[in-house]
């Protein structure tokens, strides 16, 4: 479904990603590791499209078609969703009205009749049950005076209304207390299925412990340096990333 | 370094949709300005002895009056020896009805969607088409007249009405009050006149529609609305003009009286062409505007969407002067290319227990200013007044600015006045998260931008909320790429 071929990312003079190989299928859920400045971020913010990325070498192919070519918003109606590390404020926007205008350019572009207020609603409604989400959030402008826990349940939340085919979550976890943790965990758990590709980008294992990935890669000066199984991610927590420079790699 | 001020840069390109001119042979006045000239538009109304007194005691005052600098502008010196103050449309001197307007003028205001045959009319809002210097056409007058409801163009106003007009004309603007309001005094030509009875609701929304289309003449109307004892009104008013690489100076005058327990809400949409992305041509919009809340429990509602002209210089204004009186303004104001605007208001609280409400909107987009300048003046005797006031700026792009210049005058302890300011950034962070939603880049700055608009938008009559989104749209076309 997603296929990263060599792909590297400049800021300025600074080589950040110096060619990412990364295959993910359809139904798996992928666990992207690192220190500070490794690239985690930077690797999800050119798969959504983020202007300020300039990809100078490599390819990302998502169901066949050329991602780089597209514009973010088309990527989003293609069925990418990128969970933001931090999410933006839209003072005075309901956030329902945005969710809706969101969901009516994705259906349009794919030759779809706009949800009307009522269908939209019910909708909604079912995917805040799920979440147990507070629904006078629905109400309130988007983000606008959020707590750090509820702004990532508001975008899990966005995740379980758009559904998106590959969901990129940036360092979901930055700043969550457990509980919290707990309940944005919970919703992507709900979220995996055999139609839905994950990537969870990541800097502490804490938040595999609850979303359990298939497969874990470290990422490491702009590069993948290892890749593995769950294990990978509890071999870390143990050694710290410095293990990583001491060993050789092995695959 | 990063693309995001240069995405944002590509807003230069905005299309204006009412730059057409109109070929109509119209009926003009030589340029420039002097006694003649108020004599020759005065006699071209044929107007009573007192009026054309009025006119030249006001050019009088303005030959020595100064044009104000004071304002947050920069505009070329006006010539006013250049331009032409008078400009009519060659029509019948009296329509029987509608049908008789000019069909090419009648075209002019069905391309801007302001229909002037009351069959097409919609949702029963009443129109007076004001076509360069002149009324054209009022629709509903019939129906209005039966509620005791007087509309119609001001020179009508001065034929079949002069007491009423004689009451107040320049009641609320006096002829002295400012070198724009001088000048408009002494060369107004029309504008719309509205008379609500005593303890009638009108029943329908009154609009006037202004539209400049000669070329190198001025706007110079007057409004007048007076609302009798427990009368409501809700008003509206439009303006468009032709794209032209001169610029075209619009000096106009709305005097509002509310009686005790009267209510009138005046809404304005202007439209006025804004010049291009370089500055060149555009409206240079001079307007007095002021309301006086003379009678006790008296409202008065101002509610603007500015989005055209070149320069905007323009504070309507209450005088709260009856007890427990009301004097509120919303106002969204945005200046993007090469645009200016310096607007606000004045609540002038005279009365016990008045109460002022301002909210202020002002985007920038472009190399655009904006300035909101108001003056909340709370007198002695104004026991118990208060005064909100709230002046919001949202900047899109760096190269744009946004000025605030609030002035709080209080003159006794009982008063309660708050100030709230805030100046945010449409942020390419804010876009990229919309976009990645789903959203173009442009529905994406609609949205942002209708959220902070959203105080403002709801005090506007329905329809006319829904047309003041789609304009800002307009206006705001191509500001983020």
């Amino acid at each position: 479904m997603l296929d990263i071929k060599d792909l590297q990312v400049r800021a300025g003079t600074k080589d950040i990603l110096r060619g990412i190989n990364l295959k993910v299928g359809i139904g798996e859920v992928h666990a992207i590791m690192g220190p500070n400045g490794s690239g985690k971020s930077t690797l999800a913010r050119a798969i959504a499209g983020h202007p300020e990325i300039e990809v100078v070498g490599g390819s990302i192919t998502y169901t066949g078609k050329d991602l780089l070519e597209m514009a973010p918003e088309d990527r989003a109606r293609e069925g990418v969703f990128m969970a933001f590390q931090y999410p933006v404020e839209i003072p005075g926007v309901n956030n329902a009205y945005f969710l809706k205008a969101a969901i009516n350019a994705k259906r349009k572009h794919h030759g779809l009749p706009e949800l009307d207020a009522m269908e939209f609603m019910a909708l909604v409604r079912e995917k805040a049950n799920i979440l147990h989400l507070d629904p006078t959030l629905l109400n309130r402008p988007v983000n606008e005076g959020f707590s750090g826990g509820e702004k990532k349940r508001n975008e899990i939340f966005q995740m379980a209304v758009l559904e998106p085919k590959l969901a990129v979550l940036d360092e979901t976890d930055s700043g969550l207390d457990i509980d919290a943790l707990k309940a944005v965990a919970e919703g992507v758990n709900a979220m995996r299925s055999p139609e839905r590709a994950i990537i969870v980008v990541t800097h502490y294992q804490r938040l595999l412990n609850y979303i359990v990935p298939d497969f874990v890669h470290v990422l490491q000066d702009g590069r993948i340096v290892r890749s593995g199984g769950k294990e990978l991610a509890v071999h870390l927590e143990e050694k710290g990333y410095g293990w990583l420079e001491a060993e050789p790699q092995l695959m | 370094m990063s693309t995001s001020t240069d995405t944002i840069e590509e807003l230069a390109t905005r299309e204006y949709k009412y730059g057409f001119v109109t070929d109509v042979e119209a009926e003009e006045l030589p340029k420039g300005l002097n006694e003649d000239i108020v004599r020759m538009i005065s006699a071209k109304k044929k107007e009573p002895e007192w009026l054309l007194e009025w006119r030249l005691k006001a050019f009088r005052v303005w030959q020595k009056m100064k044009e104000p600098t004071w304002q947050n502008v920069k505009y070329e010196p006006i010539d006013y020896q250049d331009i032409i103050y008078y400009s009519a449309p060659k029509q019948k001197p009296s329509l029987k009805s509608l049908d008789e307007v000019d069909p090419e003028i009648r075209k002019t205001f069905d391309k801007l969607g302001i229909p002037i045959e009351e069959q097409k009319l919609f949702s029963g809002v009443a129109v007076d088409a004001v076509f360069d210097s002149v009324s054209v056409a009022t629709t509903f007058k019939k129906q209005l007249a039966e509620v005791g409801i007087i509309f119609c163009s001001f020179s009508e106003a001065v034929h079949n009405h002069p007491d009423l007009v004689k009451k107040y004309l320049g009641s609320v603007v006096p002829h002295t009050d400012n070198f724009f309001a001088a000048l408009n005094s002494a060369v107004f030509s029309d504008g719309s006149f509205a008379y609500i009875p005593k303890g009638v609701r009108c029943p329908m929304e009154l609009s006037t529609y202004f539209r400049i289309n000669a070329k190198g003449s001025g706007q110079f109307e007057r409004t007048l609305i007076v609302a009798e004892e427990g009368a409501y009104v809700s008003y509206l008013e439009g303006c468009t003009a032709p794209m032209r690489d001169e610029h075209q100076l619009h000096a106009a005058v709305v005097e509002l009286v509310a009686l005790d327990n009267a209510t009138i809400k005046y809404s304005t949409i202007q439209n006025w062409y804004p010049g291009d992305k370089d500055g060149k041509g555009g409206i240079y919009n001079f307007v007095t505007k002021r309301g006086a809340c003379i009678g006790v429990n008296s409202k008065i509602t101002w509610t603007q969407v500015e989005t055209g002209s070149a320069i905007t210089w323009k504070y309507p204004s209450c005088i709260l002067q009856g007890d427990n009186s009301v004097g509120e303004f919303y106002s969204v104001a945005t200046t993007n290319n090469m645009q200016q605007a310096d607007t606000g208001t004045k609540m002038v609280h005279l009365g016990k227990n008045t109460r002022s409400t301002i909210v202020s909107k002002g985007i920038s987009a472009g190399r655009g200013q904006n300035t909101y300048r108001g003056q909340v003046r709370i007198a002695k005797k104004a026991i118990g007044a208060r005064n909100y006031s709230q002046c919001d700026s949202l900047l899109i792009g760096d190269k744009c600015g946004a000025h605030t210049f609030p002035y709080l005058e209080i003159g006794n302890a009982t008063a309660k006045v708050e100030h709230e300011a805030s100046t945010s950034k449409i942020g390419e962070d804010q876009i990229f998260y919309l976009r990645q939603r789903g959203l173009s880049a442009e529905d994406a700055v609609n949205l942002i931008v209708n959220g902070f608009c959203k105080e403002v938008f709801r005090e506007l009559p329905m329809e006319f909320a829904v047309e003041a989104q789609k304009l800002l749209s307009v206006s705001l076309e191509g500001s983020v790429g």
